[in-house]
C-alpha cells in the first residue's frame, strides 16, 4: 500500500512539473501586467530545440540549456510584438503559440525518429534509502529538484526584494513607475523573456526528462492549463504549485481508479483534473478582496510610454 | 500546420500544372499518378509510417509504372475534401484516404469525379469508385498476448487505450484471450486515456500500470512512450503498428505490425489494368497485411515455436482468435464452442471478454 502510494505521489510530481516551470513563468510575467497567451508555444518549441541539440550533441545539459534560449527567443519574438510595436497582446499571444506549434514540427522533422535516454533521478547516497522519505524527497531528477529551487526563488523575488516589488509596481500601475523614472518597457521584457525561457524549461522537462522522445504537439495542451493556472491561482506562486500538483495527482489517482476496475466511465474520470483543480482554486481563492489585491491591475494592457 | 499544408497544396497544384503540360508533350507515356492523405506526420513510428512504408514499396514494385504523392498531417473533416478534391482535378487516378475522418469527404468527391478511383481505410461506406480496406490487426494481437502470457511473471497486463471503439475493444480481447490461452491465470489492465496521442498521458498511465504490479504493458495509442516507460521501469512491453524495439531494446517483447504495401500494389495494377472494382477489403496474418515484429532475444525458443505454429494455424485458416468457447466478464459464454464470431459481429464488439478487469466505459 505505501508503496503504491508513493508511486502515486512521484508520479504526481512527474506530471506537474512541466505545468509548474510554466505557470510560474507566466506569472512573473503576468505579475509585469503582460499576459502572454504563447505559452503553449514556447514551450514546444523548448521541447523541440531542448531535444534536437541534446540528440546532436549526446548531451542532455545542453539541451536544457538550449530549452531555455529557445523558450526565450520566442519570448523575445513577442515581446517586440507587444511591447516595443504595441500589438494587441491577446492575438499576439495566440499568434505565437499557432506558430511555435508549426515552427516546432519542421524543426522536429528529422528528430522524429531519435531515440534518448532521458535525464536520470539522483540517488543521494544513504538517504534515498530511507523508506518513503526516500525515494520522495532524495532520488529525484535534477530539473524537478530545480523547480522547487525556481518557486523559493520566484516567491522569494517577488515579495521580499524591492526589483520584485518594482515588477508588481509596474503590472499594476505603469503609469506610476514610469513617473518614478522606472523603465516599464525594459522591466516588462526581462518579465517576458524569463517567462518564455521558464515554458522552455516545462518543454525540456517533458522532451528530456519525462517522455524522452519528440513528436508533434507533444505538449498537447499543457500550455493552456498552466495559463488557466495562473488565473484560478489568483497569481500566487503557492497556489499554483498546489493547482499544478492537483492536477497532475487527478490526473494518476484516476488512471488508478480505471486501473484497479472501479465502475465509474473513464470519460468522467478524465473530466476530473481539470474540474478539482478548478473547483479547489476558485474555492481557496473566492475572496474577491484577494482577488483584487493580487491580479495586476494592468493585466493585458498595452503601455504607450508617449502618454 | 495550415500555412504548410497550403504551400504543400500550391506546390502540388504547381505539380499538377507542369504535369499536365509534360504529360500532353509526352503522349502516350501515361504512369499513374496516386495520391495519398496521411492524418499525421509520416515520422518514424505508428499508423501514418506503415501507410508511407506501403506506398513507397508499392513504388519499388511498380518502377515507373506510378508517380506519388502524399500530404501528411490533414485534418479529418473539411479541410481533407479540400485535399481530395486537389488530388482528383490535377489528375490523379488513384487516392488512398487512410484515416476513419476522411470518410464522408473521400464519397462526397468521389460522387463529383466517377472516373477516379479512391480507397478509404477503416471505414464502412463505399460506392462504385469508393473501396475499403482495413487489416485484422486482432490476428496481430492475439499472437503478441500468447507472447506476453508467457513471459508475464505476476500475471497482470496493462493496456493503455485511446478511446472504446469496437476496433480498440477487438484488440484488447483478441490480446487477452492470446495471454490466457497459454496463462489462465493472467488478467488484463486498461486504462482509456481518451486520445489517440498524448505521450504524457500514455506514459503515466503506463507507469500507473507498473505500479499496480503488470509487468507486460502495450498500447492502442499512437506514440511510443508506453515502450519507453517499460524500458525504464524494466519491464516487458508490446509495440504497435510499427516495430518499437528501438525505443525499448530490452524490454520490446514484439509488436503487431501493419503491412499495407501489397494491397496498394494490387490496387495500383487493377486500376492501371482497368480491372478494378470497389471491394471491402478485412486482410489479415494470412495475406500479410498483418505481421508480428521479430520476438525479444529474451524469449524463449519454445515460446517463439509455439506462436510460430499458431501464426501458421492462423494463416490456414484452422484458428480463428475469437473461436468459441469465450466468456465475458460476467462468465457467460458468449461463443459456443465450435463456433467463431462473424465478421459482422467483430466489427460491431462492444464487451470484454473474461480475463479483463474493469467495466467498460458505455
Amino acid at each position: 500500500m505505501t508503496e503504491t502510494m508513493v508511486g502515486i505521489l512521484l508520479a504526481t510530481l512527474g506530471a506537474g512539473t512541466p505545468l509548474v516551470f510554466a505557470a510560474l513563468g507566466e506569472l512573473v510575467t503576468e505579475k509585469s501586467g503582460v499576459l502572454n497567451l504563447g505559452v503553449e508555444g514556447m514551450m514546444i518549441v523548448g521541447a523541440v530545440c531542448g531535444f534536437a541539440v541534446a540528440a546532436e550533441s549526446e548531451n542532455l545539459w545542453l539541451g536544457v540549456v538550449m530549452s531555455v534560449f529557445a523558450g526565450a527567443g520566442m519570448a523575445l519574438l513577442f515581446g517586440i510584438l507587444t511591447l516595443t510595436f504595441q500589438a494587441n497582446q491577446v492575438a499576439a499571444g495566440l499568434a505565437l503559440t499557432i506558430f511555435g506549434i508549426g515552427l516546432s514540427a519542421y524543426i522536429g522533422l528529422d528528430y522524429t525518429s531519435v531515440a534518448l535516454t532521458g535525464i536520470q533521478q539522483i540517488h543521494v547516497p544513504v538517504l534515498s534509502d530511507i523508506p518513503v522519505i526516500g525515494p520522495l524527497i532524495f532520488s529525484l531528477d535534477p530539473l524537478l529538484y530545480l523547480s522547487f529551487v525556481a518557486f523559493g526563488a520566484i516567491t522569494y523575488f517577488l515579495y521580499k526584494t524591492k526589483t520584485g516589488l518594482l515588477l508588481r509596481a509596474v503590472g499594476e500601475s505603469p503609469e506610476s513607475a514610469v513617473s518614478l523614472g522606472y523603465p516599464v518597457i525594459a522591466i516588462r521584457y526581462m518579465a517576458v523573456l524569463f517567462g518564455g525561457a521558464m515554458a522552455g524549461l516545462g518543454g525540456a522537462y517533458l522532451a528530456l526528462v519525462y517522455t524522452p522522445l519528440w513528436v508533434e504537439a507533444m505538449t498537447a495542451g499543457r500550455g493552456w492549463i498552466a495559463l488557466a493556472l495562473v488565473v484560478f491561482s489568483t497569481w500566487r506562486p503557492a497556489r499554483v504549485m498546489v493547482g499544478a500538483y492537483l492536477f497532475g495527482g487527478v490526473t494518476i489517482i484516476q488512471f488508478h481508479v480505471q486501473g484497479f476496475g472501479v465502475d465509474i466511465p473513464s470519460q468522467l474520470l478524465s473530466m476530473l483534473p481539470y474540474l478539482a483543480t478548478i473547483v479547489v482554486l476558485v474555492l481557496i481563492s473566492r475572496d474577491i478582496n484577494t482577488i483584487r489585491l493580487n491580479a495586476p491591475a494592468s493585466l493585458g494592457k498595452a503601455y504607450h510610454p508617449s502618454v | 500546420m495550415r500555412l504548410m499544408n497550403i504551400s504543400k497544396l500550391l506546390l502540388i497544384s504547381t505539380a499538377g500544372v507542369m504535369s499536365a503540360i509534360l504529360s500532353l508533350a509526352a503522349l502516350g507515356a501515361d504512369s499513374l499518378k496516386i495520391g495519398f492523405v496521411y492524418v499525421s506526420p509520416i515520422g518514424d513510428a505508428g499508423w501514418t509510417y506503415q501507410h508511407d512504408q506501403g506506398r513507397l514499396q508499392m513504388e519499388e514494385a511498380l518502377g515507373g509504372k506510378v508517380e506519388t504523392k502524399y500530404i501528411e498531417s490533414v485534418p479529418e473533416g473539411g479541410e481533407s475534401e479540400r485535399v481530395i478534391r486537389q488530388f482528383a482535378t490535377d489528375g490523379y487516378g488513384l487516392v488512398f484516404t487512410t484515416s476513419f475522418g476522411y470518410m464522408n469527404p473521400t464519397i462526397k468527391v468521389a460522387k463529383q469525379f466517377p472516373k477516379v478511383v479512391f480507397e478509404h481505410a477503416t471505414g464502412y461506406k463505399s460506392a462504385k469508385n469508393v473501396g475499403t480496406y482495413v487489416a485484422r490487426f486482432y490476428e496481430g494481437r492475439y499472437l503478441a498476448g500468447i507472447v506476453a502470457g508467457k513471459m508475464t511473471k505476476s500475471n497482470v497486463a496493462g493496456y493503455v487505450a485511446a478511446f472504446p471503439i469496437p476496433e480498440v475493444l477487438r484488440g484488447i480481447n483478441a490480446f487477452t484471450l492470446g495471454m490466457r490461452s497459454v496463462n489462465p491465470d493472467a488478467t488484463v489492465k486498461v486504462i482509456w486515456v481518451n486520445s489517440w496521442f498524448d505521450p504524457g498521458r500514455e506514459r503515466e498511465a503506463a507507469d500507473v500500470f507498473i505500479a499496480q504490479g503488470a509487468d507486460v504493458v502495450t498500447h492502442h495509442t499512437d506514440s511510443t512512450a508506453v515502450v519507453q516507460a517499460a524500458e525504464e521501469a524494466g519491464v516487458w512491453s508490446v509495440g504497435y503498428h510499427s516495430d518499437m524495439s528501438k525505443y525499448g531494446p530490452k524490454s520490446h517483447l514484439t509488436a503487431a505490425t501493419h503491412h499495407w504495401g501489397d494491397y496498394y500494389t494490387k490496387v495500383a495494377e487493377e486500376v492501371m489494368g482497368g480491372n478494378w472494382a470497389s471491394t471491402d477489403i478485412w486482410w489479415g496474418i494470412k495475406e500479410g497485411m498483418i505481421k508480428l515484429a521479430p520476438l525479444n532475444q529474451a524469449v524463449p525458443e519454445d515460446v517463439a515455436k509455439h506462436v510460430a505454429e499458431k501464426e501458421a494455424a492462423i494463416k490456414d485458416g484452422s484458428l480463428h482468435p475469437f473461436q468459441g468457447p469465450i466468456k465475458n466478464q460476467a462468465g457467460e459464454e458468449v461463443v459456443a464452442a465450435g463456433t467463431a464470431l462473424t465478421d459482422e459481429d467483430l466489427l460491431k464488439m462492444e464487451w470484454y471478454v473474461e480475463g479483463v478487469e474493469g467495466k467498460l466505459p458505455k
